[in-house]
């Protein structure tokens, strides 16, 4: 008695409804927004945010993965976002001879990708034994500890090969020579090879990757273990595995994300990943809404614009900025709208 | 010798984190948030107590007292019209709030007092106490003693005052706390104010310490003072007091040793081992659900 | 009566203490395939503090516990469920935000899988096995009479439901042994007397055994066809639903001095 539903229908069903409209809402954006780069019609400043914009849309939907759907407060990632960064930098760096922009690019993020992933799973054995506001703290102490780690860093490379030091930088350098992290200085002379197109395809990989592990089986295992964990371990459910792999994916995201970002400057200083950073990503998730892939879409570029679009209010934007987040907080919080918003939606079900 | 010196000068660091980490945990005992605004509401006392030195000349004594003063009422304003309202909200609503509120008084200061650095006035005597060899500076013994007084006092207030037996039932249980009379909302108000006014303490000790002045004052060490209290078992005092010592003996004794460049994550690396032995904390209590 | 093999679940001496209290003491079970046993006692008795000993939440202090004739000493509350124990929660505890028909599926977590890479990918194992997810969720969903909340999100279900929710969620890891606590608990007359009947089926069709905590008498007797009596974490009595009716010492323990 199964009925076939139109491909309209499946597009909109249940299922798949948010996956259409972030789709449609990211192909949407991009055509209009290549549209209007090609025909020039878009401010210096404006097509400067579009990398960016993309990076950390990417990084916002690792998190929520994270935050929302596996339900661990996290405050580093923006340290999963540095060493994707200046990874991706060095790789960039060591290949740019050899190697063409755009398979370097693809190379790079790769590699910024996996090397997170990995650094993510060595971290998580740890973090994920804690719960609650102790695995968050844990998690910003993780952040700081791997900025700090980065700022301590030398990587250089010339005629005899590639050299890394830490703490003290002790190596001579042959002429011809170039440093690819210098310590507090940061990636210097990077070339610039990330792009918009490149920026949204990583976006829709991200999507792709986030919604199809929330529609299986580690995806049900992960929320599972989210609502309840003594259910989900009665169950069969090993909550360290799942726990592990939302964690994992999640800096897995930011790793690339943050390989994108560090080849889109020439110039990049590991404090930029700091704990602020990290708390801007968990404000774009969590206005958006803990789980929703769609809310973390749109708050990210609206957040994200925000305080360039106040850039006319001077001084007063950042300021507004908070007080638009306090307000939001305060709105969505409370307790009458919420109850008429309810009582409006069953409405408009019935 | 030099390691005698170098523990006590952490000792006076760890003080001014145990002040603050005082409100830290207080908070967090009382209204179960984490207050990330903690650290701004240091930099608003160092700013009040700044310009009522410098601008206003009033003598030491009521230029503190004037800081007290406004992160008392400040703390207090804040949480009837940012946190007040989110009592029943999620605690991750309450976070993005308080981080709100953060960045609304850093960017409030920025715009009131500009962001260039204003030079603090040493306030306490340079003096140096010296025996055997060990010299220690007043400043940093004043620091000590502040710090154990605040915690003498503090600890007299929480068990032998009615208001300190509320707030404890308060911090066990709200809903029986409610029945039995308290007014938990007075209680939660009251916190916030006592945290806020040790904020103040707090900020004119790490300015007389550290004497620049800017916004941005706040978030390191406050980040710094609620690791502390996370280590000592965050809820409670004792810990708050042992966890802000540790933390300051550590990243004094890792940067005169170690590395100056690393003493972050020395720090940041302790507190993780240590959660994960005790993983609520040095004096956290254990909780376990049940089933 | 079929002739009776190796028990199940054979539990000997068991016991626990928490801190000096003794909880559980000297308790000997045993579970025969496809029977319906019930575990009755006063409130505070132990008989749910018997079931996390039997799920590993508790590591007994003394005695052990035999599954399927092997010995559970050292395994975890996951490798339990997996070598076939299932239960249910006194304090229900579904998947809140899930629909109902997703807490159905994760149940099938260990029985069909498929790896994380070709859910990612969407590899054709990927829907092979999701669609068997499905069908057999669904059919369990029929069986407790809850096929018309399939899209429900758990957390809004009515409570009675929710109790069936958390058996059919059970079986879903596809067990030997069902462990019920309380499963009639907060149901109406009617409702439990649904509620038998789904039992009984389950147990038939699946042919698997089940231990149920209960203190509704009329389900007890009604389905039971064996009876253990807990009393302040020890044996009292065991026997067939008759014989521990007509038993003075339950009584005594019911009533009290």
């Amino acid at each position: 008695m199964k009925e076939k539903k139109s491909i309209f229908g499946i597009l909109m069903d249940n299922r798949h409804r948010s996956r259409t409209i972030s789709y449609t809402m990211v192909a949407v954006a991009y055509i209009v927004l290549e549209i209007l780069l090609k025909t020039g019609n878009l401010s210096s400043l404006f097509t400067g945010l579009l990398v960016p914009a993309t990076c950390y849309l990417v990084a916002a939907i690792g998190l929520n993965l994270n935050v929302g759907v596996s339900g661990e407060l996290n405050l580093g990632q923006a340290g999963f976002m540095a060493v994707g960064a200046f990874s991706g930098v060095c790789v960039s760096g060591l290949l740019k001879a050899s190697v063409p922009a755009i398979p370097r690019l693809i190379l790079a993020i790769i590699v910024g990708m996996l090397l997170t992933a990995f650094v993510g799973f060595l971290i998580g054995i740890p973090v994920l034994k804690l719960q609650g506001d102790y695995l968050a703290i844990v998690t910003l102490a993780f952040g700081q500890i791997v900025m700090n780690l980065i700022m301590n860093l030398y990587v250089a490379f010339d005629s005899t090969g590639l050299k890394v030091a830490f703490v003290e930088n002790n190596f001579e350098l042959q002429p011809g020579g170039k440093y690819l992290i210098n310590g507090p200085m940061g990636a210097t002379g990077t070339e610039r090879i990330a792009n918009f197109t490149a920026g949204t395809i990583l976006v829709v990989f991200a999507l792709i990757v986030v919604y199809n592990l929330i529609y299986s089986r580690n995806g049900r295992a992960i929320m599972a273990a989210r609502d309840n964990r003594i259910a989900a371990e009665s169950i069969g459910i090993n909550i360290a595995k799942t726990k592990m792999m939302a964690f994992v994916v999640s800096a897995a995201l930011a790793g690339a994300a943050g390989a994108l970002y560090g080849l889109n400057y020439s110039t990049m200083v590991a404090s930029k990943f700091d704990y602020n950073t990290s708390i801007l990503i968990l404000v774009y998730v969590v206005l958006g809404g803990l789980g929703n892939i769609n809310g973390t879409l749109i708050s990210t570029v609206v957040l994200f614009l925000l305080p360039q679009l106040l850039r006319g209010l001077q001084d007063y934007r950042m300021l507004i900025y908070a007080v638009i987040l306090i307000v939001i907080m305060l709105v969505t919080n409370n307790e009458f709208l919420r109850t008429k918003a309810s009582a409006f939606r069953r409405k408009k079900k019935a | 010798m030099r390691f005698l010196s170098n523990f006590v000068n952490g000792l006076g660091l760890g003080s001014v984190y145990a002040i603050i980490a005082l409100g830290y945990t207080m908070v967090y005992g009382i209204a179960k948030m984490l207050n990330f605004a903690h650290g701004d509401v240091i930099m608003v006392g160092a700013y009040v107590a700044f310009f009522a030195l410098t601008r206003f000349h009033v003598p030491l004594i009521p230029g503190i007292l004037a800081a007290v003063i406004c992160c008392t009422v400040l703390g207090v304003v804040i949480e009837r019209l940012a946190y007040k309202p989110l009592r029943q909200a999620s605690s991750l609503s309450v976070l993005i709030t308080a981080i709100g509120v953060s960045y609304f008084l850093q960017n409030s200061a920025q715009l009131l007092w500009s962001a260039s650095p204003k030079m603090f006035p040493s306030i306490i005597s340079t003096g140096a106490l010296e025996f055997g060899g060990l010299s220690i500076s007043y400043l940093t013994l004043i620091t000590i003693a502040t710090c154990l007084v605040v915690m003498v006092c503090l600890t007299l207030f929480i068990n032998k005052t009615k208001t300190g037996s509320a707030m404890r039932a308060c911090s066990e249980d709200k809903g029986a706390a409610t029945l039995m009379g308290i007014n938990v909302n007075k209680i939660i108000s009251i916190t916030f104010a006592i945290g806020s006014g040790l904020a103040a303490i707090a900020s004119v000790l790490l300015c007389a310490n550290y004497p620049t002045v800017t916004p941005t004052l706040g978030s390191m060490p406050g980040i710094k003072a609620f690791t502390a209290a996370v280590f000592g078992g965050i809820g409670s005092i004792p810990g708050a007091l042992l966890g802000g010592l540790l933390l300051g003996i550590i990243e004094i004794l890792s940067k005169a040793y170690i590395s100056t460049n690393l003493s972050d994550v020395i720090v940041f690396g302790v507190l993780i081992v240590i959660l994960l032995v005790k993983p609520t904390g040095l004096l956290g209590k254990n909780i376990r659900e049940k089933v | 009566m079929s002739e009776k093999k190796t028990p199940v679940l054979e539990v000997k001496e068991l016991g626990i203490d928490f801190g000096g209290l003794t909880a559980v003491n000297d308790l000997d079970l045993a579970i025969y395939n496809e029977e319906i046993v019930g575990l009755i006692g006063p409130n505070g008795a132990g008989k749910t503090t018997v079931f996390n000993l039997l799920t590993k939440v508790y590591t007994p202090t003394r005695g052990s516990i035999f599954f399927d004739g092997k010995d559970t000493a050292g395994k975890t509350v996951v490798d339990i469920n997996k070598a076939g124990i299932a239960r249910t929660f006194q304090n229900i505890r579904l998947f809140d935000n899930l629909t109902v028909l997703d807490n159905v599926k994760t149940g099938y977590h260990n029985n069909i899988k498929y790896s994380p890479v070709s859910a990612v990918f969407r590899l054709p194992g990927y829907y092979a096995k999701e669609r068997e997810i499905e069908g057999k969720s669904r059919e369990l969903l029929e069986i407790m009479e809850l096929g018309q909340y399939a899209d429900v999100t758990a957390g809004n279900l009515p409570y009675g439901a929710q109790r069936r929710l958390e058996i059919a969620r059970a079986m879903a890891t596809e067990p030997k042994l069902l462990l019920l606590d309380e499963p009639a608990a907060g149901m109406n007359p009617q409702e439990t007397e649904d509620l038998m009947r789904m039992i009984r089926f389950v147990r038939d069709h699946f042919k698997i055994a089940i231990l149920l905590i209960e203190h509704d008498m009329q389900l007890v007797m009604g389905i039971c066809e064996r009876i253990y009596v807990l009393n302040y974490g020890m044996l009292l009595a065991q026997g067939l639903p008759a014989e521990i009716q007509a038993n003075p010492e339950v009584i005594k323990a019911y009533l009290g001095d």
